[in-house]
């Protein structure tokens, strides 16, 4: 292994310079500019962001457990984007509740390492680098949600998550062992074509598919989303709600498709059930939320359920449509949690949906942005959620699932009933005390201007997708 | 490899420790109980690795090196777990499920 071959961990390479600096700058940093950490951390994290875009080459490392190719690091960069986008949004709270006692690289530093964890996880080509990145994954944004430590509701979503998160990961633990017995190794590239189609291997799907379904949060183990979103706080949230998700539909789509296709015939009508199961629960659940949070937990839950109607046709068009999806998922959502964070942080903790009554008059910007994610959340023709959908279905009906296709579209108009119900409440009711007038930090502004002008330009801007259609072609469905 | 002693039998035991795991999971009701009960799922998937190694596939090292990495993680799950329960302590003084609960459906 020399230099050049090490390049292609570059992006891990140097995210983790990143954190070993923002370490020595926390340390070497008085007291009393503390606030200079987020600029040292938001200016590291744009560099690396940037140089993400520099193609990289294709290759294997550490005798193949560590993949490089353009699918992964194009996907990379989607999440870096979303990260940087968090963190413009995020840097006004971290100065609110970390400046006093002394904790603000700290979320940086935690934040970084989470995610260098989903990077290894989605170059993972074997299971012992799967279970270690998604713990490296994990951790840290368990620790995350109890940054707040004086405040219980913090606490219990930490507690909540990690309890959940390690019972999940021991029964992944479980699935993987099985499937290590049926095929006898632990890399991808071995397993493909040798698991077999015996109960033992069968087992060892449904137990490694829960494991990675709680982090995706799919129905029957959707119980800890609401929790954990509603008491972690709101940067935590976003994150957990974007980047987590997205990087585990990833590698679940990987290790579906590619390794595990000899089971194609049982995982297909076990994610057609769940995906119906999920698009219900999540929808009907988020009906009767009356705090934003829960109610932003559900309709994400919901959209987990579209996610996997789009994966179960298990072609190219799958790959594309999902990842399309997601990249475009990724921004809806951090502008709708970005809206109910600056909201929250101005007004001092007013997260249900009466608060916004009439926000619009108050602040007419603020709630435009909100009525933009939540309408691509949606899918609202001109905003680009629409398209996103538009290839799921898409994809689903190209293989007959029409009878899905149909109940998506019955769970999309209730979905759509839910979202205008928030959009109603800031633009068409009047309050007798509206939240005031407030004006964020130029951070936050600058983040959300990007992620309106990425929803309006992903989904009219057709070279994105062919983009996106052109890198999953490597996949060896 | 254990004279006299089939994979049969281990693997019987250590499904038998995962399903009391999951089974402690769903019944207690003291956060370090299910933190114990965690603790034995995790073990039952390292036992698995290890035995199905020996018995099955003995020429590589795989799954014995995968249960070294197993301790290594479920001790820092633990650690941080344990940070998080002695935290809510203070706040609440108390380890039962039932007052941690403030958000419901």
């Amino acid at each position: 292994m020399n230099l050049n071959n090490m390049l292609l961990m570059r992006h891990e390479l140097i995210l983790t310079t990143v954190i070993l600096i923002l370490i020595i700058a926390d340390i070497f940093t008085a007291d009393k500019n503390k606030k200079s950490v987020n600029y040292i951390a938001l200016g590291l994290f744009a560099l690396h962001t940037v140089i993400g875009f520099i193609p990289l080459k294709t290759g294997t490392l550490f005798g193949g457990m560590f993949v490089t190719d353009p699918m992964v690091y194009g996907f990379k960069n989607i999440l870096n984007t979303g990260v940087l986008l968090i963190i413009l949004l995020a840097i006004s709270w971290v100065n609110k509740k970390g400046l006093q006692n002394n904790k603000v690289g700290e979320f940086y530093i935690l934040m970084f390492s989470s995610l260098l964890g989903m990077f290894f996880l989605i170059s993972s080509r074997n299971f012992l680098m799967l279970y270690l990145s998604l713990e490296l994954s994990t951790l840290p944004v368990t620790a995350l949600a109890a940054y707040d430590i004086f405040n219980r509701k913090s606490s219990e979503a930490g507690i909540k998550l990690i309890l959940s998160a390690a019972f999940s990961s021991g029964i992944f633990l479980f699935g993987i062992s099985l499937l290590y017995a049926a095929g006898g190794s632990l890399y991808f590239s071995e397993l493909e074509g040798h698991i077999g189609h015996s109960y033992l291997s069968i087992a060892g799907l449904i137990m490694f598919f829960a494991g990675l379904a709680f982090k995706i949060s799919l129905v029957p183990f959707h119980f800890w989303t609401a929790d954990v979103y509603e008491g972690a706080p709101t940067p935590v949230s976003n994150y957990l709600s974007v980047i987590s998700k997205a990087a585990a539909v990833f590698i679940l789509m990987i290790s579906l498709f590619v390794t595990l296709k000899e089971l194609k015939d049982i995982w297909i009508p076990v994610l057609y059930g769940i995906s119906v199961l999920t698009m219900f629960t999540g929808n009907l659940f988020a009906l009767r939320q009356k705090n934003l949070k829960r109610f932003l937990a559900f309709s994400s839950v919901a959209q987990a359920g579209f996610i996997m109607m789009g994966m179960l046709s298990a072609d190219h068009l799958a790959a594309s449509s999902v990842l399309y999806f997601i990249s475009i998922y990724i921004f809806s959502n951090i502008g709708a949690f970005g809206v109910v964070q600056l909201v929250a942080l101005a007004a001092g903790g007013k997260e249900n949906i009466d608060d916004y009554n009439g926000l619009y008059r108050t602040n007419p910007m603020l709630s435009l942005v909100l009525m933009i994610s939540l309408f691509s959340l949606a899918g609202i023709p001109p905003i680009a959620g629409f398209f996103g959908k538009f290839f799921l279905y898409t994809s689903a009906a190209s293989k007959g699932f029409y009878v899905l296709v149909f109940i998506a579209v019955v769970n999309v108009t209730i979905s759509l009933y839910y979202y205008l119900l928030v959009v109603r409440a800031a633009f068409l009711r009047k309050s007798e005390n509206p939240i005031p007038y407030f004006k964020s930090d130029i951070f936050a502004r600058i983040g959300l201007i990007i992620v309106v002008i990425a929803l309006f330009l992903l989904g009219l801007y057709s070279p994105f997708y062919d983009y996106i259609d052109s890198v999953t072609k490597i996949l060896n469905i | 490899m254990i004279f006299g002693v089939s994979i049969y039998e281990i693997l019987t035991v250590s499904t038998i420790i995962f399903f009391i795991g999951i089974y402690g999971f769903v019944t207690r009701k003291n956060l370090i109980a299910m933190l114990m009960s965690v603790e034995l799922i995790l073990n039952a998937g390292a036992l698995n690795f290890v035995v199905i190694n020996k018995y099955l596939f003995p020429d590589a090292l795989g799954g014995v090196i995968f249960s070294l990495f197993i301790i290594a993680v479920a001790a820092a799950e633990t650690a941080l777990a344990l940070a998080i329960i002695i935290n809510l302590y203070r706040l609440i003084m108390s380890l039962k499920t039932d007052d941690l609960e403030t958000m419901k459906f």
